[in-house]
């Protein structure tokens, strides 16, 4: 392996962990409610201004970044509360157009709270790079990487191990059985916007110090987010990582040997294709196996 | 136990149900018979909360639950097995029995599982694999056995031997009836007229949502106009 091909890689994994937390985020509202959540990228901007912010003003970073999930998260139950909820019944299409509506909505408001500059946020550990087979890896790559590991382990035991996770997946398959048994359904769309939110402000808070931050930065890593949430095939938590590892190590590779000019675009054309050749994604389910 | 007073319920502007006037009391054994499309899962839908109610009222324990959530009424113990046995397909026969007693403490879900797997020994062996995979019959014993997992008070049971071998259907009343010499109160909507009414203490017949006979299990098997139009004699 070259040193050159190490790099990309290295550089293809760290933001290929950010964009699977985003597309973990757009799974699970979609699981839950069948909406693609077009604020999702919001919750990142959220995530990243209110840790600057709040780091600015004196906070502690590891409180900061407590505080700043803790805010996207009920932006989130709010974004469920106030604007979803209200809309029960309506169609699918309302409700991502509200989601849109939404998203509008919170970068203007982070404009007013905030500004329209770009923040920087100091790395967690230090800029030093270490160095690994003729590669470099800053230490916050390290911290991207980890941080999604374990959240990537504790959904995982989340979903597959306790009740509530697993009453959150019996909803998503079949709405009438889970009422039945007893599930508060609107609990768990709440939850889902809950937590979606929280992953997204991670993501947002883990990439600030390598891209910086700004009132727009959830356009587009909303939208990188949402193709990878395609790929892996939408509603697929093993799909979103893995989508969002081959997107990050495609695009870096894509940029590194061809032309960073191509960067954003790789991912329209992976959406676009994904959508005509493969519209269930790599591990989506069929639509045969959900008689 | 439980009483519908004038109950109405409409597909959008369509009535499904025309205020229907039922009881069933404490133990016993009621079925609902009627054609397709008479109205019967829209009925016990709405007992179960899941179907909008445009008129009249649903009381259980003489409270007034025409408003109550679906899963207030399972923590109640109004518990349904729904047609078509609607079981979790991707999650296995044991998260389906747990999610089952999702309303119960955890402890009680440990004991309820016991006895379920008492109840049907297949499910205990196939406790690891995946809803969706069982046999109809299978996952209609599933689908039973996720209703008792929330310990029932009132079971209502819809089309219950739909679709099952002449065998199964036998075993699912065969189980029916043990459910009710157990002190569960049933209220039994079935395709299978002539074996529900036989184990009926009392029946209602439906008829476009409007209920057209009703009285003991045995009075409607014999009474002409019942036998005509849904026994085939
Ligand atoms: N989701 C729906 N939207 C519109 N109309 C419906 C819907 N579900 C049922 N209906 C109509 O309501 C009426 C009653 O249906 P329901 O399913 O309650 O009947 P049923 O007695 O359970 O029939 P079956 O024996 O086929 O199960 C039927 O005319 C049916 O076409
Ligand atoms: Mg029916």
């Amino acid at each position: 392996m070259s040193a050159q091909f190490l790099q990309f890689l290295l550089a293809g994994l760290t933001v290929g962990a950010i964009y699977a937390l985003v597309a973990l985020g757009f799974s699970i509202i979609y699981n839950a409610s069948q909406v693609i959540n077009f604020a999702q990228g919001e919750f990142v901007m959220i995530g990243g201004m209110c840790t600057v912010w709040l780091a600015n003003a004196g906070w502690p970073l590891p409180a900061a970044i407590a505080a700043a999930v803790l805010v996207a998260a009920a932006v989130g139950l709010a974004l469920e509360k106030l604007a979803v909820e209200p809309a029960r019944g309506a169609s699918v299409v309302t409700l991502i157009i509200i989601t849109i509506g939404a998203s509008i909505l919170l970068r203007g408001l982070a404009t007013i709270v905030w500004d329209k500059n770009i923040h920087p946020l100091k790395a967690f550990s230090g800029e030093a790079p270490i160095q690994l087979g003729g590669a470099t890896l800053l230490p916050q790559s390290l911290w991207v990487l980890g941080v999604t590991v374990v959240i990537v382990l504790l959904l995982s035991w989340f979903f597959g191990r306790t009740l509530l996770g697993k009453a959150l997946l019996a909803t998503s398959h079949n709405r009438l059985a889970a009422q039945l048994v007893g599930i508060n359904v609107r609990h768990v769309l709440l939850a889902s916007f809950g937590l979606s939110a929280a992953l997204g402000a991670v993501a947002g808070i883990l990439v600030a110090p390598i891209t910086f931050t700004a009132w727009d930065v959830g356009v587009m890593l909303g939208l990188k987010g949402f193709a990878a949430a395609i790929l892996g095939g939408m509603g697929s938590g093993p799909g979103a990582v893995l989508g969002g590892l081959v997107l990050g190590i495609v695009e870096a590779m894509g940029a590194g040997y061809v032309s960073s000019a191509y960067k954003d675009a790789i991912a329209f054309v992976i959406i676009l294709a994904v959508l005509f050749f493969l519209p269930s994604g790599l591990l989506g389910r069929r639509s045969s196996d959900r008689v | 136990m439980l009483e519908a007073k004038a109950l109405a319920s409409h597909y959008g502007r369509i009535p499904a149900l025309k205020g229907i006037d039922l009881a069933v009391r404490e133990g016993e054994l009621v079925a609902l018979v009627g054609a397709n499309g008479a109205g019967k899962t829209t009925l016990l839908r709405a007992l179960s909360g899941v179907q909008p109610v445009s008129a009249g009222c649903v009381l259980f324990d003489g409270e007034d639950i025409t408003r109550a959530s679906p899963h207030w009424r399972v923590r109640r113990g109004i518990v349904q097995v729904p047609e078509g046995r609607q079981v979790f397909g991707p999650l296995s026969v044991e998260d389906n029995l747990l999610l089952g007693g999702y309303t119960r403490k955890r402890a009680e879900g440990a004991r309820g599982l016991e006895r379920v797997y008492a109840m049907f020994p297949m499910l205990r062996d196939k406790r690891r694999e995946a809803a969706g995979t069982l046999s109809g019959g299978q996952q209609q014993m599933l689908a039973m056995g996720r209703a008792l997992m929330a310990q029932p008070r009132l079971l209502l049971l819809d089309e219950p031997s739909m679709g099952l071998a002449p065998r199964l259907v036998e075993e699912v009343f065969e189980t029916v009836h043990a459910l009710k010499s157990a002190g569960t109160t049933i209220f039994l909507v079935d395709q299978n007229a002539r074996a529900a009414l036989a184990i009926a203490d009392r029946a209602y017949v439906l008829e476009t949502g409007t209920i057209v006979h009703a009285g003991t299990g045995a009075e409607l098997l014999a009474s002409k106009q019942v036998q005509a139009a849904y026994l085939g004699l």
